[in-house]
This record gives structure tokens, C-alpha cells and sequence, in this order.
């Protein structure tokens, strides 16, 4: 059985952030929306989870984006086409489970929106129209709402700093196209912990049902650490199988971006380590 | 009449204070004369209930009779008849409970030091090689076998169907093979490398293995079977989803499941931080709740990462300890304190949601409780505080459920463990078994190697009668 992930397409969506199309047969022919894979690039290395933002099972093929955020992400963007991950193991977590009909929104904050793509194309492919709403903090920042924009009805680009689209926050452009009339019933957002703790705060209070998609610290990314746990409605639960995605309005979003945080010292060293600046 | 001695020919160790800083083997094994003094010290019964203890019947009385008069390889060659890890074996089996439990000098004195002598054999033919060994077996039969998972249980099933001649694919979900051997056994009671050169050794047997496939994920069982065309399939995806207590305080940073910590040190070398990437934290004061094996390995784990003082914290009393004897003693003198009878009810943070201690109650025991252990009662009033900054949870784990959820018709237990036959390990669907702690829940290397046998067996004959049918089919329709 063949398990290799070759790069055979790679973009420079931002400086530091890359699109990567791999051919990884094993991974594409079970993988639904929602999922991620876990990989790894050198034998000293981490196992690091990354959303799968496209798989294309005739093709063989899946997309991941990848930001730079420390030393195992900056080791990733500097793969080349051609070059092969060292591990590259999934699809992990449970597909997110989809509405047959409504109208979905889909927020994406900065390299998050690519988790989106697979969900949008799903939903159309039920009936369910997307409208979708996508955010960074400068128009050079705001990343693939082409890919998102094609299998979306309509798509709205907010900049914090107005040089494009809507000026302000997601939160504040989703609660303009909601007082416009935009009959929303569901809403499923993927990008950095704040932005995605403020728009469960907005839709709670509409009472829009809500799902985000968490990225704790994984290790196996198969239930064995519950290193990723995370409280929802009061429970425990671990994101690399009970999720990624889980109810917006549920999440303990206070613990999950503090353990987050764990071993921010550490990374530091790592970097250093490496010669690489944060 | 040979001489008896009434102890156990001693095996050297490194000291207590210079192993609780490094991460090198502590029991450095017997030499040859220590091996032969104490394999002389066998009665060579006529009936060998000793062999009766092991899960493998590994042939104790010959291997041992071939290290008394110096034939190591033979003694090895024996070993491996039965049991093809026997340098693990040899260091993790929990040899009191099973072969020398039965010796027959154990009434008197000392049982014969079978574990080490099982090592001393191993690691003898791993050092100056086996001129006699044989040939790689050629895998000449069609059907092929698959093995989900890569621990104790999956080698011996893949090692015992390969020497048959199936051809045999391991499926492992991680990027190292060896399960619980490679995430949880730490590197001072069990060299990787050891568990590496069995692997190569299965390897050069012809048996295939693919690391980075989680089976129930990148391909069911389902897909195996019918896409991939293998004829039987073994489940031993081992005990790996982990038990937190449900208290308080159980996602404060620096609180970990056993798996996670021992995970980090042990597959992703976190002690070689930032030579390795992978962090953990560095505790000053340790606790570790339980006190099976792996809160053992838990807490010398937490010695060598640099802790003043590791605390095992245990509801119930010594005597009712799950770990082996041997490492519960090496614990004790690298410093490791026990506290018994001791319940934690919430783990306490500081202000920046890290770890600070643990708010604990005596107990005290009562009537025997449906283990056969008598049954911690917390102590009214007897409230204390623990103070640590790294806690480890090591209270045992549920089967992992990727493979039953994935699976169409595959029998679970209340438990999640799926329903197999004892003696054969058959599932409830046809073609494909199961052994090991998916099916008994958390034990131990050996048992799951003893589930791995009898399912080679079985599965062998599973086959065969499928050639038959085949056969007979053929013979019908032409």
C-alpha cells in the first residue's frame, strides 16, 4: 500500500502562507468535509494536524494551507513540488455533519477560509445556498476567497483595516447582511480562536446554530494522548475524534485558547534553535 | 544432587542516583557467569509447570538446561521456537505472576531467575549472532493476511503467519512501529533499539509494514477486505483511548493523561528537547495518580525529566498495586514517594491556568469491591493539599474505538471491547480476529503476544478451509 504525499502544486497564497496540492491517494479516497490530516517533515520532528482545504479522489490529490507559526510550519513551507512530506497520515476526525437544505453562512478568518472550501461545495452539492463571509486584517492578507467564491452564492470580504471589502470584523458584516434580511440557518466558521469566539457570541445571541472547527495541540490525532481535549457543553471531549468541528455555543473557548498556549516558551526555543526569528 | 542456592543470582543495575538523570537501561543484565550460576540453579523438573505459566510456552526447562552448559545460541534458538521477542519479553514480562510463579523452588526460596535468563539468552544472540539461524521463509502461499496494528499482538500474529508463508501487511497508525512498546514503555526499561531490530527482523521475514494508514480512517476494514483483497484480517489496535478521573481541574495546562506524557518522551523524544521538537513540561514536584506499570513508567519518566520529588498517588494501599514488583522497587529508590490511601478530588491551577497541586482525602478500605480489591472509603475531614506542577493521570485506558465504529458487524462489549473468541480470537464477522487489549482491555506485553498466537493458528486454519471451499466450488462448477 502506497502511503507516499508527494507536493505536486504549491502557491504562495501570502510571505507566509502556502498552498500545497499533494498527491495522496490513500488519504483522498476516504476524506470528507471537515477532516484534517496529521504530518510530519523531519525525523526529529513534530506530528502536526492541518484541515484539508480540497481532496479529489479521482485525482489522487488533497489541499492543505499552511501558515507559518513556528518551526514545523516554517520547515513545511519550505517543501518544494517534487518533494515528498516524511509522514503524512489521515483523514482524521469525524466529517462535519451538514444541513440538507436552508441557507448556510461560512465565515473564514485569514488561511482558515481553506477548511472552508470542502464544506461549501458539500452543501451546494445538497441544495443548501452559501453565502459566505471572509476576513483578514489587510486586503494582502485576505486569502483564497477565489477558491471559496466558486462554490459559494455570494462572498463578502471584510478587512480590519477597510483597505478591501466591508471595513471591520466578520462579526460586524455577518450582523449587516442579518439586518438586511439575509434568512441565515446554520453557520459554520474556521480561522483564529478569537474570531471564532466572537462569532459564536453573535450567533448565540440570534440563536443561529453554530459550528467551529478547533485546532488544539494534537500529537497521535487517533484518541490515544487526549492531549487536544476540549470542554464542550461541559464535557470532555477530544477534537481529533470527536471533532474538529463541535457546537460554537457549547466550546469552552477560555480553556481551549489557553491550552493553546502551553508551550509558547518552548516554541520559542525551538525557533530559535532553528534560526529562525519570532 | 546440584547444589542449591536459596537466592536469585543477582543482576547488576545502575545506581539509583546516576539513572535518575539519564534515560540508559538500568537493569544491565546478567553476565556469563552469572547467567550460568543461575540457570544451574533449575531442579530440570520432569514436569516443567513453569512452562504451564507462560502465555507462549516458551520451552523454559530446555532454554534454561542450554544456558547451564554454556549453548547460549541454543537456548535462544529454543526461545524463539515460541516466542519471537524474547529481548522485550525477557524485560517486561511480569514474570512473578506467570512462569516463575510456578517454579518449583518458589515455596523454599527464590524461583530460577527465568525473565533475566530469558534476556541474557536473547541479548547473547543479538551481540555475537546465530550462525545457526534460518533462512528467510519464502512467502509462497496467495492469501494475504492483514494486521491492524503493529504492538505485541500484531508481531506475533505477523511473525507466525510469515514463517507459515502468507504474505502479511501491518498497519500502523503511527510513524513508528511497535505500539505500546514504541509510545509507552520508556527507553531505560526497554531500549528502542531492541524494538527496532525486531522489527527489521519481521521485516527480513518478508512481512510488509505500513506506517501513517489509521485503519477505520485512511482505510476500513471494510476496504481491506473487499478493495485490498486480503482473506483474513487481525484487530490488535491495543487499549489506547485514556481515562481522566472527571474532577476538576483535569484541562489545567501540565495535567496529563499517561499516553500523552509518556507519548511525548517516548515516540516524539520531548526529553531530547530542542534536539527533538517536540516539548514537554520540565516538572519540579510530580504527581502521578495510579499505580499499575505505566504510573511507574510515569513517574522515573518524571524523575529523569529533572523533578526534585515525584509523588505516586493511590487511593487504595501497596498491597493492592497493579504494577510488577521489579519496577515498583527500581521507583522506590530513585526516590519516588508513595502516598496510599490517598483520593484526589480536583486538581488545583494558579493564576495562569498551569498546574499548581492536587486537593486530596485518605481513605481508608473496606469490603472487596467487584475487582476482588477491597474498596477505598474516603476519610471524612482528612482533606490535604499536594503540591505539583506537572500531575499525571495513569488510572488505565478503554479499547480505542476507531476500528469497532468503522466496522459493519463487528461485536463490542458494554466495555467497547470487541467479543472474541479466547481460544481462537474470531470476531463476530467472518475472516476477521481480534487479541490483545482491544479485546481483554488494558494487560500486559506477553498476554496480548499469547492472543497473537492462538489467532495465527486460527487463522491459518480459517484459510486452509477457504482453499478447500475454493476448491470444492471449482470442482462443482467445472
Amino acid at each position: 500500500m502506497d502511503t507516499n504525499a508527494r507536493i505536486v502544486e504549491k502557491q504562495d497564497l501570502t510571505e507566509i502562507t502556502k498552498l500545497f496540492v499533494v498527491h495522496a491517494p490513500l488519504v483522498a479516497r476516504n476524506a470528507g468535509p471537515g477532516q484534517f490530516v496529521i504530518l510530519r517533515v523531519s525525523e526529529t520532528g513534530e506530528r502536526i494536524p492541518i484541515s484539508l482545504a480540497d481532496f479529489d479522489r479521482d485525482a489522487g490529490t488533497v489541499t492543505i494551507v499552511v501558515q507559518e507559526v513556528g518551526r514545523t510550519s516554517a520547515l513545511v513551507n519550505a517543501l518544494g513540488v517534487g518533494e515528498e512530506f516524511l509522514d503524512f497520515a489521515g483523514p482524521l476526525g469525524v466529517a462535519v455533519s451538514l444541513p440538507d437544505h436552508g441557507h448556510a453562512v461560512l465565515i473564514g478568518g485569514g488561511f482558515g477560509t481553506g477548511a472552508l472550501f470542502p464544506l461549501a461545495r458539500e452543501l451546494r452539492r445538497r441544495g443548501v445556498r452559501v453565502s459566505s463571509i471572509v476576513g483578514a486584517r489587510t486586503h494582502a492578507l485576505v486569502v483564497l476567497s477565489e477558491l471559496l467564491s466558486t462554490e459559494s452564492d455570494d462572498l463578502y470580504v471584510c478587512t480590519d483595516d477597510g483597505s478591501t471589502g466591508y471595513h471591520g470584523f466578520v462579526t460586524g458584516c455577518l450582523e449587516e447582511l442579518l439586518d438586511a434580511g439575509m434568512g441565515f440557518t446554520s453557520c459554520f466558521a474556521v480561522g483564529p480562536m478569537p474570531m471564532m469566539r466572537a462569532v459564536a457570541k453573535t450567533t448565540y445571541e440570534l440563536g443561529l446554530p453554530t459550528m467551529v472547527s478547533l485546532d488544539p495541540l494534537m500529537i497521535d490525532g487517533t484518541g490515544l494522548c487526549g492531549g487536544c481535549r476540549v470542554t464542550v457543553g461541559g464535557k470532555s471531549l477530544f477534537a481529533c475524534v470527536d471533532g474538529p468541528f463541535f457546537d460554537a455555543h457549547q466550546v469552552d473557548f477560555d480553556e481551549a485558547d489557553d491550552r493553546l498556549m502551553a508551550y509558547k516558551e518552548q516554541e520559542t526555543v525551538a525557533c530559535a534553535a532553528a534560526g529562525l526569528r519570532r | 544432587m546440584p547444589i542449591v542456592y536459596p537466592h536469585k543470582t543477582a543482576m547488576p543495575c545502575r545506581n539509583p542516583e546516576e539513572r535518575r538523570r539519564n534515560w540508559d537501561e538500568v537493569a544491565e543484565g546478567y553476565t556469563v557467569e552469572r547467567a550460568i550460576a543461575e540457570a544451574r540453579r533449575c531442579l530440570s523438573c520432569q514436569d516443567p509447570v513453569c512452562e504451564l505459566g507462560c502465555p507462549v510456552n516458551v520451552p523454559i526447562r530446555e532454554f534454561v538446561h542450554c544456558i547451564a552448559v554454556g549453548d547460549f545460541e541454543g537456548a535462544a534458538r529454543a526461545i524463539r521456537r515460541r516466542n519471537l521477542l524474547p529481548a522485550i519479553c525477557g524485560r517486561v514480562c511480569p514474570v512473578e505472576h506467570q512462569c516463575e510463579a510456578r517454579c518449583a523452588l518458589a515455596p523454599h526460596q527464590d524461583p530460577v531467575g527465568i525473565g533475566r535468563l530469558e534476556r541474557f539468552a536473547a541479548d547473547w544472540v543479538r551481540e555475537h549472532g546465530d550462525n545457526g539461524e534460518t533462512a528467510a521463509p519464502h512467502l509462497w502461499r496467495e492469501q494475504k493476511v492483514a494486521i491492524v496494528g503493529s504492538g505485541p499482538a500484531g508481531l506475533t500474529v505477523a511473525s507466525d503467519l510469515a514463517q507459515q508463508g502468507y504474505p502479511v501487511s501491518i498497519f500502523e497508525a503511527l510513524h513508528a512501529f511497535g505500539g505500546v512498546l514504541r509510545y509507552g514503555i520508556p527507553q531505560y526499561r526497554l531500549p528502542k533499539e531492541i524494538v527496532d531490530e525486531d522489527v527489521e527482523h519481521l521485516k527480513a521475514l518478508g512481512v510488509e509494514f505500513v506506517r501513517d494508514v489509521i485503519i477505520g480512517k485512511t482505510v476500513t476494514i471494510d476496504q481491506l477486505i473487499e478493495e485490498f483483497c486480503y482473506e483474513a484480517v487481525f484487530v490488535g489496535t491495543g487499549a489506547g483511548s485514556p481515562i481522566f478521573m472527571n474532577i476538576p481541574g483535569e484541562s489545567l495546562k501540565g495535567v496529563y493523561s499517561a499516553n500523552e506524557f509518556l507519548t511525548r518522551v517516548n515516540l516524539m523524544h520531548a526529553y531530547l528537547f530542542p534536539e527533538y521538537d517536540t516539548p514537554i513540561r520540565r516538572p519540579r514536584r510530580a504527581a502521578v495518580i495510579g499505580a499499575g506499570d505505566t504510573a511507574m513508567d510515569g513517574a522515573r519518566c518524571a524523575v529523569r525529566l529533572g523533578a526534585e520529588e515525584v509523588h505516586i498517588v493511590y487511593r487504595r494501599s501497596e498491597k493492592e498495586k497493579g504494577a510488577r514488583a521489579e519496577d515498583f522497587e527500581r521507583a522506590r529508590e530513585e526516590g519516588v514517594i508513595f502516598d496510599w490511601l490517598t483520593l484526589p478530588q480536583r486538581l488545583l491551577g494558579n493564576e495562569d491556568r498551569w498546574v499548581s497541586g492536587l486537593e486530596c482525602i485518605r481513605t481508608e478500605l473496606g469490603e472487596p469491591d467487584e475487582s476482588g480489591r477491597r474498596r477505598p472509603l474516603p476519610v471524612a475531614g482528612s482533606e490535604f493539599a499536594i503540591e505539583a506542577d506537572l500531575v499525571v493521570i495513569a488510572l488505565g485506558t478503554n479499547p480505542n474505538p476507531l476500528v469497532p465504529k468503522s466496522t459493519y458487524g463487528l461485536e463490542v462489549d458494554s466495555h467497547g471491547c470487541i467479543v472474541a473468541d479466547p481460544e481462537t480470537g474470531a470476531t463476530s464477522r467472518e475472516g476477521v480476529y481480534a487479541g490483545g487489549d482491544i479485546v481483554t482491555g488494558a494487560a500486559t506485553v506477553i498476554l496480548a503476544m499469547g492472543a497473537g498466537r492462538k489467532a495465527a493458528t486460527a487463522i491459518h486454519e480459517y484459510l486452509q478451509h477457504q482453499l478447500v471451499d475454493k476448491g470444492a466450488m471449482r470442482a462443482e462448477l467445472s
